[in-house]
């Protein structure tokens, strides 16, 4: 390969800046409301805060409500347990779905693939309603659990066809070769096909993770108790149609954001192999 | 010591588990903050210890609140009380929500409270206290308040000046809520004589042109959000207010203001009447412990707690007995929010006044927004009304439906058994299906309950007509509806064929940028002898990592027409600024912008995956045959992307096209709807516009057709790329 010029070089790197500045300017902004000591929005072009405090974050972390209940410590809690159940079934699902629809015939395999695809085109707000009175029946209502099991199968459909799509490239090979040398069905599948499929489970799990951590319509519409809502559904009350507070609002957002951008920085080097190496292909 | 605080949290929450099962504490909801909300606590506190029934409060996003107690309490998963105003109150109770006020006495509070409460002669709810609407003046600046919209006519050049941020007068002058005293100052009327609302009348073109002149003149600022009336007041620029009692206790202490009376309209001589809202606790029908309900629900509204919660809450009370008491007597406050409330409108409680608020919006921001006249607005609101008010579709006979159902599932089945035997036996063509169904069946049942089941209960509700309390059968009448664009040209926005036209622009928009921004960073960011590459590359998909409602809320305030960065930006540049959500193309282009931040760094990630998968040799071979950069690129580098970025634009154009949180939290629709996309549009109309799932469903029907169409082509793409591809 030719090594390019020292210009070239140059230009891409003022390129790329440029553009991670773009990139990084609103982030920027919400980190100066996140720290600057008033509430409300200022008309600077500056992303940096000209004065700093800490007090936006010790109100959102450290805040009582009116009943003095430190409400933020369960609610992280009730979000890493939600996020982290939701992962842990979702991924279990929807990895032995999509191992068998990519290794076993079976009457209706492709109709069914193209169902699940099929369901997620109708608008998901508008399955609010029944999926309410379904949680309902089952006594769900109000509940983590019932909130984790929405969440893991409303996720499963994206979850099982890149599986599926990354297992269809893995050489059979070595599953028969594994055979071959006496495995039953399940330990090929758990020693040989899971290992593998490290970079695609990694980016499936991170999915399954997002959903369920940054999701908030459904958690605000099924979930009564304060004490256990998820993160944003908190972070609403300092966004309100009448009310706005800046401050919080960002601080709260920084919080929330935080885990996710540490998972992806986690997982960058996967991401790309995972979501393109079967990728989403058909 | 992160060990130790893993296990406080852990002991937090059990202990949290174990007081729910032991007792069983009555459920209270409110929307209250701050003050109100530690009155109310305290209130509560004391009807524990006069009882000994504890109380549980909850306090619900306002903008929540409605749609939360109409699914909760038929689900018997709602309070046992709660606190709303009353005018929801006959929606309320056509959903069978309320149980009526079985320990109340007339006598106790206000008659015109009682009868705001009252549906055919029943009485629901305790009356707590009124709310209504008056000037707040800055005495420092205003020493006299003004009697006459002349007065404050006179008075306002002195106290403006708009280039330095200061006004003589502000208001949240896009809320209808805000802009009724107007309106009826100018002798307008809301409802006619039939009790049906009339938009097109003078009061209303005067009534409008008068804020309009404020606004031209700039006596007070554009586009003002409460948090901007409470900024500029708090800060000496803003001389005057209208606000509610709510306001005194967002009031910095350094602002020395007094309460006082609307102005009267000189050209009519009638006072600015504002709405009288009053605020009640309801007891729910759904409630297992009616008797104590009604017990808490009526002590809240009384006696010592309207002391605590007129001294501490602020609130003015709507219970006779607490003006005899000293401190009510000598709080100023109270007593001219009292004063004031005598002009006051008993806001109707009718399902009607509920449908009223949009068209009402979107005549206010048209004339505030420019673009309408004052004596135009009041058509545009009539439509919108009629629109909206649709007439209940004439009950279908579910029969031929059911036989068109039979009929198919028998056609399948004579299909199935028809079809030629199979040379194989099943086992033998399908050997392992025992061990698929196993690995399958989890999955499956979930999806089957969750995703499945809701879908069909979703298609099928378009079906059906939905008033609040019981659904009807009316066949295709909501299809119909929509698609006959009924009420609306079908090149004006909140027309189906528009929305779908937006909805399809938008979607092609963003997948265009989506791909050509990734591609083109994923084109520099290949090479690997790049310096910083991880450091770019990890700078550059912090967008996907934010939360999509985050991002949304982010940029909305970005675009602020006052305080956002983005005209900061452009007055640093020495350009005017632009208010972005009121002319349809800048609010198209502000939704675009923020879903583009958002959506490319997921096509940055599939392109640079992509690219790395493309031999060097090919480009070696190239560069010897002579190929220039651009020949390469066409020649190598397009066809080899295609198969991996051909499912991720396919994936990315159905999330575009469903992209509801963008459209939602940054545009809302605006202006006037005009940028709204399907999904939006559907909602608006299950959640906004008096429950109508129905036609929200209907609505939805037609999206999926649509992308089930957009499906069937690109896999008609996909197959064609793979054939080529070889």
């Amino acid at each position: 390969m030719n090594r390019p010029s020292k210009l070239k070089m140059a230009a891409i790197h003022a390129g790329l800046m440029l553009l991670c500045m773009a990139t990084l300017y609103p982030v920027l902004w919400v980190v100066k409301m996140a720290l600057s000591p008033t509430d409300s929005l200022t008309l600077t072009v500056n992303p940096f805060p000209e004065a700093i405090t800490l007090e936006h974050f010790r109100e959102v972390v450290l805040g009582t409500d009116s009943a003095g209940r430190w409400l933020f410590g369960r609610q992280l809690l009730a979000s890493l347990v939600v996020s982290g159940a939701t992962t842990v079934v979702g991924l279990a699902l929807a990895v032995s779905a999509a191992y068998a629809l990519s290794r076993f015939r079976f009457p209706g395999k492709e109709g069914g693939m193209q169902t699940l695809l099929i369901t997620q085109m109708f608008p998901a707000t508008l399955m609010l309603v029944p999926i309410y009175s379904i949680l309902q029946k089952l006594h769900l209502l109000d509940s983590l659990t019932g909130l984790v099991l929405v969440y893991a199968t409303t996720a499963l459909p994206f979850c099982i066809w890149n599986l599926k799509g990354y297992f269809d490239t893995l050489p059979r090979e070595l599953e028969e070769a594994a055979v071959m040398d006496g495995a039953s069905p399940t330990q090929v599948f758990i020693r040989v096909v899971l290992p593998l499929a490290r970079p695609a489970l990694a980016v499936t799990a991170l999915f399954s993770f997002m959903t369920a951590w940054n999701e908030f319509i459904l958690a605000a519409t099924l979930l009564n108790d304060p004490t256990r809502f998820t993160l944003p559904v908190a972070l609403q009350r300092y966004v309100g149609e009448y009310k706005v507070e800046w401050g919080k609002f960002a601080a709260g957002a920084l919080v929330i954001s935080a885990p996710v951008m540490a998972l992806f920085f986690a997982l960058q080097k996967h991401l790309v192999g995972g979501l393109t190496a079967g990728g989403v292909k058909g | 010591m992160r060990g130790l605080l893993a296990l406080a949290l852990l002991a937090t929450a059990w202990s949290a588990q174990a007081a729910g099962d032991e007792s069983a504490p009555l459920k209270l909801w409110h929307a209250y903050r701050g003050g109100e909300e530690t009155a109310l606590l305290q209130v509560s506190e004391q009807f524990t210890a006069k009882t000994g029934v504890k109380v549980e409060l909850l306090a619900v996003p306002y903008d929540a609140y409605g749609a939360k107690l109409t699914n909760a309490i038929p689900h018997g998963a709602g309070p046992d009380v709660f606190i709303f105003n009353h005018e929801r109150l006959r929606n309320f109770h056509a959903q069978h929500l309320l149980a009526p006020a079985t320990t109340l006495a007339r006598g106790d509070y206000f008659a015109n409270a009682v009868e705001a409460l009252e549906v055919d002669g029943q009485v629901y709810g305790y009356p707590m206290s009124l709310k209504s609407l008056a000037l707040y003046v800055n005495t420092k600046l205003v020493p006299n308040p003004p009697a006459t919209t002349a007065d404050l006519l006179a008075m306002l050049p002195a106290l403006t000046d708009a280039d330095a941020g200061r006004f003589g007068f502000a208001y949240e002058s896009g809320d209808f809520y805000f802009h009724a005293p107007f309106l009826f100052g100018f002798g307008g009327e809301l409802f006619n004589a039939a009790g049906r609302a009339t938009f097109d009348t003078e009061g209303m073109a005067k009534s409008l042109a008068f804020v309009k002149k404020l606004q031209d003149d700039r006596f007070m600022p554009q586009e003002v959000s409460g948090a901007l009336v409470k900024s500029l007041f708090n800060d000496g620029r803003a001389a005057m207010v209208i606000s509610g009692p709510w306001f005194a206790g967002e009031v910095a202490p350094s602002v020395d203001y007094r309460v006082v009376a609307l102005p009267v309209v000189s050209e009519t001589g009638i006072p600015m009447r504002p709405f009288l809202g009053v605020e009640a606790a309801f007891v729910s029908a759904q409630s297992q412990r009616k008797e104590q309900a009604q017990a808490l629900a009526r002590f809240l509204s009384l006696g010592e707690a309207s002391l605590v919660r007129t001294t501490v809450g602020r609130q003015i009370p709507a219970d006779v007995a607490a003006y005899e008491l000293q401190a009510v007597k000598e709080d100023v406050l109270i007593s001219s929010f009292r004063e004031a409330a005598r002009n006051a409108t008993p806001m109707p409680n009718t399902v009607e006044m509920l449908k009223v608020w949009e068209p009402m919006k979107l005549a206010l921001r048209a004339v505030l927004q420019g673009g309408t006249e004052p004596q135009d607005a009041g058509a545009l609101a009539d439509r919108r009304y009629r629109a909206l008010h649709r007439e209940r579709p004439p009950d279908a006979s579910p029969l031929p439906w059911l036989g068109l159902v039979g009929a198919m599932a028998l056609g399948g089945t004579v299909w199935v058994m028809r079809r030629p035997a199979p040379t194989l036996p099943f086992k033998r063509r399908y050997p392992d299906v025992a061990q698929a169904a196993a690995y399958l069946a989890p999955a499956t049942a979930g999806i089957l309950v969750l995703v499945f089941v809701p879908f069909v209960i979703g298609l099928s509700l378009s079906l059906f007509h939905y008033e609040p309390g019981e659904y009807s059968f009316v066949g295709l009448a909501n299809f119909i509806d929509i698609l006959a664009s009924r009420g609306y040209r079908i090149t004006e926005p909140l027309s189906f064929y528009f929305t779908l036209a937006v909805t399809l622009v938008w979607a092609l928009v963003n997948v265009v940028l989506h791909v050509s921004i990734g591609l083109f960073l994923a084109m520099l960011l290949k090479d690997p002898l790049l310096k910083l590459r991880g450091f770019y590359r990890v700078l550059l998909i912090i967008p996907w990592a934010v939360p999509n409602y985050i991002t949304a809320l982010m940029w909305k305030g970005m675009f602020h027409r006052q305080f956002g960065a983005i005209n900061g930006l452009l007055v640093a540049l020495g350009l005017e600024p632009v208010s972005w959500f009121t002319k349809f193309s800048t609010a198209f282009a502000a939704n675009v912008a923020t879903n583009t931040w958002l959506g490319f760094p997921f096509m940055m990630v599939v392109a640079l995956g992509a690219l790395q998968s493309i031999p060097q040799e090919l480009y070696e071979a190239a560069e010897v045959d002579g190929a220039s950069k651009w020949t390469q690129f066409r020649r190598i580098t397009l066809p080899l992307l295609r198969p991996a970025m051909l499912p991720a634009v396919i994936l990315g154009s159905v999330w575009t096209f469903n992209m509801f949180n963008i459209i939602y939290l940054v545009s809302g629709g605006e202006p006037g709807g005009g940028t709204d996309i399907l999904v939006s549009e559907a909602f608006r109309w299950a959640f906004q516009r008096n429950q109508q799932y129905g036609f929200a469903a209907a609505y939805s029907v037609l999206i999926f057709v649509v992308l089930l169409a957009w499906s069937s082509f690109t896999k008609r793409l996909m197959r064609a790329s793979s054939e080529v591809m070889g």
